[in-house]
């Protein structure tokens, strides 16, 4: 089970949060929406481990989370609103780093680029570059998804694989914490609306 | 460990598919280099006595070249919060990223630190001991660059603050370097100026990566 409790944090000077809690189960679902600025990304860094919590806690099986970030770091399989692809690696090499022997061709027959494997991911297209940065989670069992509009630009048959991809993912046990504008295919996901609080003190 | 070696092999592999950038760093140490003789004259006693400090300082820059990309590609397009997410301390990662740019960047100014020093007339006598201080000497600038490289990451202008920051530490490599060449072509042992190297380089190897390891995090952040 991933929690948080009284997490807050700043993005630059600007507290975007506070007090935020939440927790989800085991093969469960948390959507982050609310309006840009609202601080979605800045909690999925933080639960990552990659932004700093000014306060709370987030944890694990009742542990805390970010004490050894090394040990976090392989819990976490995490999509950035960057694709983190080389353009001068091949769609495979790309994966290839960290990933589990094997893990890599069906990863990428799992987003529909198995047969772009060998091409340099320069000559791939913006929507090709984000399902391969979707490939990515599933070269390796991470037991949490931290994704940042994972859908964007993404086509329909492609969302309906990697709608298969969450399934598995949750079925066997895995949290997916997605922040979206776009509707994802996660059923029965709680959603925690972020209001983005120092506008709305400010208004 | 096995992980590290992944890292260091990913950083080989796509300094190899960006394989100008390699040449141009090494390009850059022979072209300089080269300008020398044009500027202050062909006379071999007056290019062999400066040859060491020519040498020198240009592989110090030559190893400049490369660094404001070591990192800046991997912030630009978010590599560099899947690097921090790999399972390696953050320490680690920038250990890997200096070695990388030692092998891609620093061996080989050491291999043509050579045929530049003969060029440039250098005596005979000198060239062992410029070849052994530019083995610690190298390591020692890859280290201090990646840590400069680590620190102005996300600053803007980060490439002009770069050699600001990074040259004035590695004056003590230059002075030891030139040091044990001038040494050895006096006809004096250049053992005490080598050892001053490697001593350079042993406080170096911890410390660096630590500072360029809390700057990554800090950039991440």
């Amino acid at each position: 089970m991933l929690s948080a409790v009284g997490l807050a944090a700043f993005r630059g000077e600007r507290l975007v949060f506070s007090e935020l809690g939440f927790a989800v189960p085991e093969g469960g679902a948390l959507l982050l929406t609310g309006p840009n600025g609202a601080g979605k990304s800045t909690l999925l860094r933080v639960l990552a481990g990659l932004g700093r919590a000014e306060a709370g806690q987030v944890l694990w099986h009742g542990q805390d989370a970010l004490d050894d970030l090394a040990a976090h770091a392989a819990r976490i399989a995490y999509l950035g609103h960057l694709d983190a692809i080389k353009p001068g690696l091949t769609a495979s090499e790309n994966l290839r780093f960290r990933a589990a022997p094997g893990a890599v061709e069906s990863a990428l027959d799992a987003v529909g680029l198995a047969s772009l494997a060998d091409l340099p991911a320069r000559m791939l297209s913006a929507g090709q570059k984000r399902r391969l940065a979707l490939a990515r989670l599933i070269t390796r069992a991470a037991p949490i998804w931290l994704l940042d509009e994972p859908t964007l630009g993404v086509d329909a048959a492609s969302v309906d694989r990697f709608a298969v991809m969450l399934a598995t993912h949750r079925a066997a046990g895995g949290v997916v914490v997605a922040a979206t504008h776009l509707p994802l295919p996660l059923p029965d996901a709680a959603e925690l609306r972020l209001s983005g609080m120092q506008t709305a003190v400010a208004a | 460990m096995k992980l590290f070696g992944a890292l260091l092999a990913r950083e080989l592999r796509l300094s190899l598919r960006h394989g100008g950038d390699t040449v141009a760093a090494l390009l850059f140490f022979l072209l300089a280099g080269s300008l020398f003789p044009l500027a202050i004259g062909p006379a071999p006693e007056t290019l062999g006595r400066l040859a060491p400090g020519i040498v020198w300082v240009c592989a110090l820059l030559a190893a400049l070249l490369p660094l404001d990309r070591l990192f800046g590609a991997e912030l630009e397009d978010g590599s560099l919060d899947q690097l921090l997410l790999c399972g390696l301390p953050a320490p680690a990662i920038a250990l890997a990223k200096a070695s990388g740019h030692w092998l891609v960047t620093g061996l080989p100014l050491l291999v043509a630190a050579f045929p530049l020093a003969v060029m440039l007339r250098m005596p005979g006598t000198a060239m062992p001991a410029l070849l052994t201080g530019l083995l610690p000497g190298t390591l020692v600038l890859s280290l201090l660059g990646s840590t400069g490289a680590a620190i102005v990451l996300g600053a803007r202008r980060g490439g002009v603050l770069l050699p600001l920051l990074v040259l004035p530490l590695t004056a003590p490599v230059l002075i030891f370097g030139v040091g044990a060449t001038d040494a050895a072509s006096g006809g004096l042992s250049p053992r005490p100026h080598l050892l001053l190297l490697a001593a350079l380089l042993v406080a170096a190897l911890p410390l660096c990566p630590l500072a360029a390891g809390a700057a990554l995090r800090h950039a991440a952040e």
